[in-house]
């Protein structure tokens, strides 16, 4: 089991030059991310969400605040951050094997346990059968699947999924979130979630951070203290998902009712 | 949970479909060359016909037994070989310069912002000009001979192999772009295995355009700077001395090296490009 992080954010800001102007993405943003701890970050387009995760990959910087990961700043892109992308940017000239194989590329490690490890992370993510077949062959469920185990393989302090299955059918995304639930699990790692459905943020999330827009900053938090596996029709489910639900709309939230109790068949009788 | 992971089977027996389906689609090669060879076969069977049933008696055309006798007669004499092999030489020579100097200007100009500013217009601008108004500049820097027409075809290779690396460069997805640096990466590390596959498919349509302009390069560069022998210089005589068997001749050795050059080319792309899968579309 990898080395879960604590994962830092304190006072980020970050602008980006348009026409000379500066336009503020993020302002003043902090969030302590405990070792092991789900955080899923839900907003609407334009929040800053993505940008948020870009800095903490290393794929972008020049920002404001510090971004401190087991106490130590961040510099550039590490093997100790993985990202999985909203596409599942698999490198189309490579099999299945050969993409996750890709992650270990820079891997202090001997040849024979990085092929130990790929295949660990194939079978992780459900694949095994598929090593040699290439990403044309895969659906897009499939194809997300193995850009999660290229991410993990390097075993990352630290998981940041952007989007990951925006681009997915409902039946795939439902199927995935589980899958992503149990991986989780399985891995004890440190994982931020970046997204806009709410219910998937609620279904993962230990706690759901609610962003807003112009400049992108943070809203609201939401503890999420329900045990795992989550069901989504119960109603404390449904409570917190409108409860970040309202945060998002003008008019108040509407009060669920509780359901009376357990309806046993002797409740209901026949109208004829 | 388990039971759940076997949800997606669907796709892949998908795979497993598709790969049994590209197996029987190269079971069925006969069907495809049969297919291929009704219209070459429909045409030799009117010429056949023209004759035998005496349509026409013009010294334009001869029966296909007559270049049948003329192929048997130069191939015996060694003219028609060493035609053939002149002409190969020459089209792999300029074909092997002016792919290799494509390749390298066509990269530098594409890894490089630098060398684009610099060389960059200069070529956009020389590639405008007409492959054949090079001839006289060649002939007279060149003469006539093997130098002329190895610097000409290399020429004709060196356009397409260029400007299709340029742009294959060019083109490298930024999303994939950024993987490499998820993983750190190395600038060699980058360039041998992000940049180069996802410009190969470019760059082969160029090394592919540049096979088929240098053949037919060769024949304009015979036909033009007409010194020694070779493919072209056979169709030249022939037509001087109206031996419409020699020349019917030349034109169909032309085609048939074109096939084969095209066979070749084809095979090898779908080797080295085999990720890309096959097209089945079907309208």
């Amino acid at each position: 089991m990898a080395h879960a992080a604590t994962l830092e954010i304190k006072n980020l800001s970050k602008q980006y030059q348009v026409k000379g102007e500066s336009l503020p993405v993020l302002d003043n943003i902090s969030l302590s991310i405990k070792p092991g701890e789900f955080v899923s970050i839900v907003g609407s387009s334009g929040c800053g969400k993505s940008t948020l995760l870009r800095l903490v990959i290393g794929l972008e910087d020049d920002y404001h605040g510090e971004i401190l990961l087991d106490g130590k700043r961040i510099v550039g892109t590490s093997l100790e951050r993985g990202i999985v992308f909203q596409e599942h940017r698999l490198f189309p000239w490579l099999t299945v094997e050969q993409n996750v194989s890709l992650g270990l590329l820079n891997a202090v490690l001997p040849e024979d346990q990085k092929r130990k490890s790929v295949q660990e992370h194939i079978e992780l993510v459900g694949l095994k059968g598929f090593e040699a077949a290439y990403p044309y062959q895969l659906s897009g469920g499939m194809s997300q699947r193995v850009a999660i185990a290229r991410a993990l393989v390097n075993r990352p302090e630290v998981l940041l999924l952007d989007e990951p299955f925006g681009a997915l059918d409902a039946l795939t995304r439902s199927h995935l979130q589980q899958e992503l639930q149990r991986i989780w699990e399985q891995e004890g790692i440190t994982a931020i979630l970046v997204t806009h459905d709410v219910e998937e943020a609620v279904y993962l999330g230990d706690r759901v951070v609610v962003m807003q827009p112009r400049p992108g900053r943070i809203r609201r938090i939401v503890d999420v203290p329900l045990p795992r596996p989550r069901d989504r029709g119960s109603y404390a489910f449904a409570e917190i998902k409108e409860d970040v639900l309202a945060e998002f709309s003008d008019t108040p939230r509407v009060e669920l009712l509780q359901p009376a109790g357990q309806r046993t068949v002797s409740d209901w009788q026949f109208s004829w | 949970m388990t039971t759940l992971t076997q949800a997606p089977a669907a796709p892949g027996a998908n795979f497993e479909a598709e790969r049994q389906g590209a197996e029987s689609g190269r079971r069925l090669p006969w069907r495809r060359f049969l297919r291929g060879a009704a219209l070459p076969g429909l045409l030799l069977l009117l010429w056949w016909a023209a004759f035998r049933f005496a349509w026409t008696d013009s010294p334009m055309l001869v029966p296909i037994s007559k270049v049948w006798d003329t192929a048997v007669r130069m191939s015996a004499s060694g003219h028609l070989w060493k035609s053939l092999g002149a002409s190969l030489a020459r089209d792999l020579a300029g074909f092997a310069l002016g792919t290799t100097a494509g390749l390298l200007v066509g990269a530098a100009l594409g890894l490089s912002r630098l060398m684009e500013n610099l060389i960059g217009p200069t070529l956009h601008t020389i590639k405008q000009v007409s492959l054949f108004a090079w001839i006289p500049l060649i002939s007279v820097w060149f003469g006539l001979g093997d130098t002329a027409k190895v610097v000409f075809l290399s020429l004709a290779a060196f356009f397409p192999v260029m400007l299709n690396t340029f742009e294959g460069i060019r083109s490298v997805p930024r999303e994939l772009i950024e993987v490499a640096r998820v993983f750190s990466f190395t600038r060699v590390q980058l360039l041998r295995r992000v940049v180069l596959p996802a410009a190969m498919p470019s760059i082969f349509t160029g090394v592919y355009l540049a096979l088929i302009y240098a053949w037919l390069a060769t024949l304009g560069a015979e036909y033009l700077l007409t010194s020694g022998i070779g493919i072209g210089n056979l169709l030249t005589d022939g037509r001087e001395h109206l031996w419409m068997d020699q020349v019917l001749l030349g034109v169909v050795i032309v085609g048939l090296v074109g096939f084969a050059l095209n066979l070749i080319a084809t095979r090898i792309e779908a080797r080295l490009l085999r990720w890309r899968g096959t097209s089945t579309a079907q309208y």
